[in-house]
């Protein structure tokens, strides 16, 4: 018990969690309650990546998954039902298979995968030990994430910010930034889906 | 939404400390973990949860929705901008060195690096927004048996 590094329990206790989370979305009926748990999944995930010193990408998680998703999920679930209906056990047999075969060969591939931290894996080697040795002269920034974001990766952070312009585009073209803006009025269950201020600022949009 | 009094006072203590806090990452990112996506994000969640609060009208009257459709175009073209600025000093698209050639502690990089991340703070906070208001002026007006 003594050569184990505690960080690995401590990864195996979050990777557990992880599992039990997972579990308890698709077990669960009420979409509120799984939309809290996955946030919780996200914060979990962020605190597994915070352990394995990847502080940027536990950063983005937290804020991103844990943060805007489950508001934006919790907006969706507003315009629908509370409850997710029970599907019918034949109909899950197709999903079932695929994900059975897909997750065998995942446990099949493990053994190909690089040891934690090996120096010699393909991400680390090449190009990635290229720009941890140049970024030291060429940019002198302490962060080499933002070095290689910002600098040796510009042309993906460009494609990147692009790609966040165009999903808000899409979402302005096909929804409006007023919602329906009032031009278009459904009553569900009796509720206004146009409410009231929607439709004052319709002029505007 | 009256009955939130507690919220409301405890919301109103947090949401200039989020922000602050996102200018922060912005603007640290350079020395510490986070950079303009991070920070973009940060920044989009203190406005959203002040139109969880206080109610989209408000929200929406505090940063109207003009500003979020300009601020989206004008992340992007900060980025690109700074692209075509290189390009016009005589490097190549995104080659931050020109802006301070001569320097000895790479001053082009850090000045190149800082305009694009301000470029995607921009994007990423409207975007955000922009996303939440179109979800948001959707949903029908709460009540609180309705959670």
């Amino acid at each position: 018990m003594s050569n184990i590094p505690p960080t690995l329990i401590l990864d195996m206790g979050l990777m557990a969690m992880l599992v039990v989370v997972a579990f308890s979305v698709v077990r669960l009926r009420s979409l509120f309650a799984i939309v809290m748990l996955q946030g919780v999944y996200s914060l979990l995930s962020a605190a597994w990546f915070v352990s394995l010193d990847a502080v940027d990408v536990a950063f983005t998680e937290a804020a991103v998954g844990a943060g805007i998703s489950t508001v934006l999920m919790l907006g969706a679930m507003l315009l629908t039902e509370r409850e997710a209906k029970p599907v019918a056990l034949q109909k899950q047999l197709g999903s079932f298979f695929i994900v059975t075969v897909t997750g065998l060969a995942l446990f099949y591939a493990i053994g190909d995968m690089p040891a934690f931290g090996d120096a010699h894996s393909a991400a680390n080697a090449y190009v990635g030990s290229d720009y941890i040795a140049a970024t030291k002269a060429d940019i002198i920034l302490p962060n080499v994430v933002t070095a290689v974001l910002a600098s040796y990766r510009g042309y993906d952070t460009f494609g990147e910010t692009v790609v966040i312009f165009m999903a808000g585009l899409g979402i302005l073209l096909l929804l409006g930034l007023n919602g329906n803006a009032g031009k278009w009025r459904a009553q569900p269950k009796g509720q206004n889906v146009s409410g009231s201020a929607a439709r004052n600022e319709g002029g505007k949009s | 939404m009256s009955p939130h009094v507690i919220l409301r006072v405890v919301s109103k203590l947090l949401i200039p400390l989020i922000a602050l806090f996102a200018l922060y990452v912005q603007f640290h990112g350079d020395f510490g973990p986070g950079g303009g996506f991070q920070a973009g994000v940060i920044f989009a969640s203190a406005i959203i949860l002040y139109a969880l609060i206080f109610g989209l009208d408000e929200a929406k009257r505090a940063v109207p929705p003009s500003w979020v459709r300009l601020g989206m175009t004008l992340g992007v073209l900060i980025y690109g901008g700074t692209g075509v600025a290189t390009w016009a000093l005589g490097g190549e698209f995104l080659n931050y060195t020109v802006f301070a050639p001569e320097s000895t502690h790479a001053a082009g990089q850090h000045w190149g690096i800082f305009a694009v991340e301000l470029g995607v703070l921009f994007t990423v906070t409207s975007a955000m927004v922009a996303i939440f208001y179109a979800f948001g002026s959707r949903a029908p007006e709460l009540t609180d048996e309705d959670w």
